[in-house]
């Protein structure tokens, strides 16, 4: 078994704070209930996450990888193990771990603005910072989307409005459960670029999810290779490679070739 | 006609279109009222059969007449406004209707074909509605009070319980297997039970009302609320969202759909028991006046009684999908009533 640890937690931009936590797994175990049966998914995963970095786990699809996103964001608790956000246990779900769901699941009924302001009505917060949700739609580029429905939105912009619904809880951990992985590629590629500048802006931790090489790499600072299920921590490379990032950089190159062949993939290559 | 030159030309293809389309509006606002000026010159004077001279005959030549002067007077606003051009589009419905009363009033009143008075004609009914508008009135506010009184206690405890099965296990438990044995049942069954249990007739009608309502509502609520999403609920817990706000804010919004189904097959339900309540308990209502004229075998009031009701029932449907089109205008696809 390798135990990632926090090789490194870069300072996402000179100059901005980091707001972010920090994140321990520790020896995390959970099985599903398949007809009686117990269906083991996560195997002793052990990994921290430090202040403000951006981690990537990636792993073929059916592993657990959505699985311990729900334990990090608190929506399950673990079979075995533990999980801490700034050494103090998850014990459910709170407004600083926020997800941002593979599916945008907005809710129809309501408008772009009122999914945005969400969180905040939920915390009895919308009356006094109302200001936080235009911010939020500025920020994701739907200012002008604000009063239309989900129906007439597109992928993309379905998907910058959930965006836009967690930033708004001015997250200090943010969880992205393949976020990307429904947008067809310009939009995708152009979302990877906005997050990154997201990210260096607002100084959360981020935790990302994701079976796409490339964007594991063009974004986090440590991928962590993860195996089929029971799933295990297979691997972790660090790219130190500064942002901004090039996609055409060979280093990225050299790295992906590695990722693949921690998947067993280099045949391919 | 101050505009522009640019005004002026851009919006001459738009001003042709809507010169076309008032264009059409007269001649199926014209044509229709045509028919039903012919509809009064015959009532007028074609003279009725012989044996039965009818008291209400001219006044039938009015109505119509009045009818077709509307249908004129609405093709011409029609010119100005676009709003009422959409006579254009209910001109053959007009025509149709028309040619109906005419035949009717040819087999009935002039010829005198159908047997009496099973076949009244249309101004046997009209002298119905005159002569007899206070009665009729009072049985349309009868009718409607028990109604909405009813329908309202149903719909909202069918709706608390609904929400309430399909978010406590508790609730469940408990309810489900009475609503199982109970709800099924159709609710005119109880009412030999319901008028002796109740202190008046009014009450148990009320009682009976409410119960046909409540069991689609509460059974459609259950299964709006029980088919939520659950990528709703997770959403709204990672955000921060207590109980009460997932009850509130996610569940009931996104069940609405199949609270309305609910609220809709309640509503068919509730006319069904009330007409049979006021028949066999109710001193009241259309339903005791159609069930009073069918002993003075005065058909006409019959069927004067059977069309208010067929409107009122109808305005009320329509009322709630209007209602339900302002609420879920959210939603996809509507079916349009």
């Amino acid at each position: 078994m390798v135990v990632a640890t926090a090789a490194s937690e870069p300072h996402p931009v000179n100059g901005s704070p980091v707001r972010g936590i920090t994140l321990t797994i520790r020896d995390v175990s959970h099985h599903f209930d398949l007809h009686g049966q117990p269906l083991p998914v996560l195997d002793r995963i052990s990994l921290r996450i430090g202040r403000g970095e951006f981690v990537a786990l990636l792993g073929p699809s059916g592993c657990g990888k959505s699985t311990l996103l729900r334990l990090v964001a608190g929506l399950d608790a673990p079979s075995a193990g533990y999980l801490l956000a700034e050494e103090k246990a998850i014990e459910g779900p709170d407004p600083s771990r926020v997800v941002v769901f593979q599916d945008p699941t907005l809710y129809p009924w309501r408008t772009v603005w009122n999914n945005v302001s969400l969180g905040l009505e939920a915390r009895g917060l919308l009356r006094t910072h109302r200001e936080r949700v235009e911010d939020a739609l500025r920020l994701v580029g739907l200012s002008g989307f604000a009063n239309a429905y989900p129906h007439q939105l597109s992928g993309g912009m379905a998907q910058r409005a959930a965006l836009a619904r967690a930033l708004v809880n001015d997250p200090t951990l943010l969880i992205l459960d393949e976020p990307l992985g429904q947008l067809d590629s310009l939009t995708r590629i152009t979302m990877q670029s906005e997050l990154v500048s997201l990210w260096q802006r607002a100084g959360f931790t981020a935790l990302l999810v994701t079976h796409d090489v490339e964007e594991a790499l063009f974004l986090a600072g440590r991928v962590i290779v993860l195996s089929g299920r029971p799933t295990r921590v297979k691997a972790e490379i660090v790219n130190a490679k500064p942002y901004p990032r090039h996609r055409g950089d060979p280093h990225l190159a050299e790295l992906r070739r590695e990722v693949f062949t921690h998947l067993g993939l280099d045949a391919t290559w | 006609m101050s505009s522009s030159a640019v005004d002026e030309i851009s919006s001459a293809p738009k001003r042709a279109f809507l010169a076309r389309s008032a264009a059409r509006s007269l001649v199926g606002g014209f044509s229709a009222a045509a028919v039903w000026f012919a509809v009064a010159a015959l009532a007028m004077w074609w003279p009725d059969a012989p044996e039965n001279d009818w008291a209400y005959t001219d006044d039938l030549a009015f109505v119509s007449g009045a009818i077709a002067v509307g249908i004129t007077a609405a093709a011409l606003i029609g010119v100005r406004f676009a709003g009422f051009q959409k006579v254009q589009r209910f001109a053959p419905w007009f025509i149709a209707l028309a040619m109906l009363v005419a035949a009717w009033e040819a087999v009935t009143a002039k010829l005198g074909l159908l047997p009496l008075p099973f076949f009244p004609p249309p101004q046997a009914i009209l002298e119905v509605v005159i002569d007899d508008r206070t009665r009729l009135l009072e049985g349309v506010f009868a009718s409607f009070r028990l109604l909405a009184i009813g329908y309202v206690i149903g719909a909202i405890i069918g709706f608390v319980t609904g929400v309430a099965i399909g978010w406590s296990r508790l609730a469940g438990y408990w309810i489900h297997p009475i609503l199982r044995v109970i709800g099924p049942l159709p609710a005119t069954a109880w009412l030999p039970l319901a008028f002796f249990v109740f202190p008046s007739s009014f009450s148990a009608s009320i009682f009976l009302i409410a119960l046909a309502t409540g069991f689609p509502v509460t059974v459609l609520t259950w299964s709006g609320v029980a088919g939520v999403n659950s990528a709703y609920y997770d959403i709204a817990r990672t955000l921060g969202a207590n109980q009460r706000f997932l009850v509130l804010k996610v569940a009931i919004p996104a069940a609405m759909p199949h609270v309305f189904v609910g609220l809709f097959m309640g509503l068919g339900n509730s006319f069904a028991v009330l007409v049979v309540a006021e028949m066999l308990g109710v001193k009241a209502g259309l339903g005791w006046y159609l069930q009073w004229a069918q002993g003075w075998a005065a058909y006409a009031n019959m069927y004067a009684a059977l069309l208010i009701m067929a409107l009122l029932c109808s305005g009320l449907i329509t009322l709630q999908f209007r209602l339900r089109d302002r609420l879920l205008s959210w939603q996809k696809g509507l079916v349009r009533w």
